[in-house]
């Protein structure tokens, strides 16, 4: 794979010229932390920003989507019936994003885009969208991306993945997308391949060592389902949980969402919003009856479903890149880590 | 205010000890620098689990209430700074539980700290955080800052007039000095003060980056009903996406629904993930309740709240 270097002094008029091609989405800094955003014409990325509270998920999976529309007047063709919106084709890249979300985004794939379904509204972003990934070079408390299958300079799901060398990035171009942007940037001077991988695996190995955490993962698939389901400590953890849906929300791989239909005059719009297993409405059943009624239910079907249902069904290890998204913003402090690991060491005395 | 703690585990272990109450339920450590994590403990051997210090903000009422309480459940003491026991007798007045139902261990307090005020004094992210009284010590691979508390108090801390419980079964150290304010609702004042234009662009961009994650909902001790009305499905009231006036229709909602019971114990902000202030909603209802009730909640037990008594000598003419 080809290796560039670009000149810091040269960075903002490449991100400006591709904006020609491309709409642009980066780190920004506002009231309420810093997030990944679609920036204004006159807005750069903030490229030294910390852990951005939201992932980049909602670049291909925004929180309300409409997705079909239809019109109520009995006087026109086809009236209620629902017909797709146009879908989103414009090329887009999102500059600075952490290695971890871009694993995140291959996880969120293996629902969207497979075999059986193909959701036409990710599908279609997805395609549009190239990845500029940030090696990260002082990992925080939360994150525990190693122990997952990623890492502060892992290039899954990535098309280029740039080092911050000071004065200047250097960055590998991984797939045909990757090239089209840096060649929409002008960004072209060439880094001998060589010296250039041995410099990210010196900062890969550096950044790798401060991630403290351990975290086993390695017995849950041995686990029997019903045994974990029915493990005892389930109350211990759900104890402290507000079911508020902040965990499922800043997790770039929780991809549930509900369907919503809203009218307004002679239009009827359907959208789709983000869900939460959180929220006792998630599974609220039209009888009333609700399977997941109470806390720890719900609190339980989070973990399994991230670290067992899922690396059961698809065999792509856990549902998580270790962001430590949750960690952070959980109000109780309630650490996927401890629970993991949990999971991992329980064994039933049946 | 660090000093409590060894009394709180005291009191914690003897009323688990003579079976006074079934499970205490307090902070402990949690595992990143800044966290706390309500726990409730039922063994005299895990009361060093407890701690109490400035970063103990939601709020523990919120675990005591009609929704998490059986009836079968026996006494539990509750680890109780000034708003968490107004927020008690709170529930006590709306009917949520009974005084006999709860052991209240109160705690003066000094404040919180505004975790995102700390943050903010770092370009990275804080790996330690140490408290010895007044003084905070804060890291981050790049530097060491010593911080003085009082000068990162959350704002509600800041304005807070009733540190000490008002109503406690035992009280784990000698009362704080209550602070005097000359201007109390100063903020409210400020936003009271806009243009109407101004004023409605204010809240429009308070709630632009809400998530409707409802974690400010869940922290409140005050919203215990068994189905929030945003969560109604038949017939829904409110949609359930980034529609600008669906969003600020739950933030409205939940605000009025607080109004005369919200003890401004900052719990709601505390929880937010965006950090989005929604004291600036509710704190202007306290205001209200203040001067044309000279009300404040969850200060006595035997005082029914504004709006749901009638008083001859009430405020409003329309009611005599």
């Amino acid at each position: 794979m080809n290796f560039i270097t670009i000149d810091k002094k040269d960075w903002t008029p490449g991100v400006d010229q591709s904006r020609k091609t491309f709409r642009v989405y980066g780190p920004v800094e506002d009231e309420n932390g810093c997030q990944i955003k679609p920036l204004a014409p006159d807005t750069q990325p903030k490229m030294d920003a910390p852990v951005t509270v939201m992932s980049a998920k909602s670049v291909l999976f925004p929180q309300t989507e409409k997705i079909l529309t239809a019109t109520l007047d009995e006087s026109k063709d086809e009236h209620h019936v629902m017909k797709p919106v146009e879908t989103d084709d414009m090329p887009r890249v999102v500059l600075g994003i952490r290695p971890y979300d871009a694993k995140a985004v291959q996880l969120v794939k293996l629902n969207f885009d497979n075999p059986d379904y193909q959701d036409p509204y990710w599908c279609a972003s997805y395609d549009a969208t190239t990845f500029v990934g940030l090696g990260v070079i002082h990992p925080g408390p939360c994150d525990f991306s190693t122990a997952v299958g990623s890492g502060p300079f892992s290039e899954d799901g990535l098309d280029v993945l740039m080092a911050d060398m000071d004065d200047k990035y250097l960055a590998k171009i991984l797939t045909e997308k990757g090239e089209k942007w840096a060649a929409a940037c002008g960004f072209d001077t060439a880094a001998d391949p060589k010296e250039s991988q041995s410099l990210f695996d010196i900062l890969r190995k550096e950044a790798e060592k401060q991630i403290q955490t351990d975290v086993a993962t390695d017995k849950l698939a041995d686990k029997t389902i019903l045994d974990l389901y029915d493990a005892p400590f389930w109350e211990d953890v759900a104890f402290s949980c507000i079911n508020c849906g902040t965990c499922t929300y800043v997790c770039p791989t929780c991809w549930c969402f509900d369907i919503q239909d809203e009218t307004r005059h002679n239009t009827a719009v359907r959208f789709r919003n983000w869900d939460t297993c959180m929220s006792p409405l998630f599974t609220h059943h039209a009888s009333g009856h609700n399977p997941r009624g109470t806390k720890v239910q719900r609190v339980r079907q989070r973990f399994m479903h991230k670290l067992k249902y899922f690396l059961d069904k698809y065999d792509q290890g856990i549902m998580c890149v270790g962001c430590g998204r949750c960690v952070a913003s959980c109000p109780v402090n309630i650490d996927i880590r401890e629970v993991c690991n949990r999971m991992n060491d329980y064994e039933t005395t049946k | 205010m660090d000093t409590c703690i060894e009394k709180i585990r005291a009191i914690g272990a003897d009323l688990l000890a003579e079976g006074t109450v079934e499970k205490v339920i307090g902070f402990a450590n949690g595992s990143i620098p800044m966290a706390t994590r309500p726990v409730a403990l039922t063994s005299e051997k895990d009361m060093d689990k407890l701690v109490f210090n400035s970063v103990c903000g939601l709020n523990l009422a919120n675990y005591v209430s009609k929704n998490s309480l059986s009836k079968k459940e026996g006494k539990i003491a509750v680890v109780a700074k000034g708003c968490d026991a107004r927020n008690l007798v709170t529930h006590i007045v709306e009917n949520q539980i009974s005084r006999d139902q709860i052991y209240i261990i109160g705690v003066p307090c000094t404040g919180m700290v505004d975790k995102r005020k700390i943050a903010a004094l770092f370009e990275d992210e804080i790996t330690g955080f140490e408290e010895d009284n007044d003084t905070l010590t804060v890291s981050s691979p790049s530097k060491t800052e010593t911080v003085k508390k009082s000068d990162v108090l959350r704002h509600n801390c800041r304005v807070c007039t009733h540190r000490n419980p008002p109503v406690y079964d035992v009280m784990a150290g000698e009362p704080v000095e209550e602070q005097t304010l000359d201007q109390p609702y100063e903020d409210v004042d400020q936003i009271a003060a806009m243009d109407p234009d101004a004023r409605w662009a204010y809240f429009e961009k308070l709630t632009e980056n809400c998530i409707r994650c409802y974690a400010c909902r869940n922290a409140c001790p005050l919203c215990y009903c068994p189905t929030c009305f945003v969560d109604e499905s038949g017939p829904q009231w409110v949609g359930k996406g980034q529609n600008e006036t669906d969003v600020t229709t739950f933030h409205f909602l939940r605000a009025f629904h607080c109004a005369g019971r919200c003890t401004d114990c900052g719990a709601c902000v505390e929880a937010c993930p965006m950090g989005i202030n929604v004291r600036d909603f509710t704190r202007k209802l306290n205001k209200d309740a203040l001067e044309l009730f000279g009300w404040e909640a969850g200060l006595d037990l035997d005082k029914r709240p504004p709006l749901d008594v009638y008083s001859p000598n009430d405020p409003n003419d329309f009611i005599k």
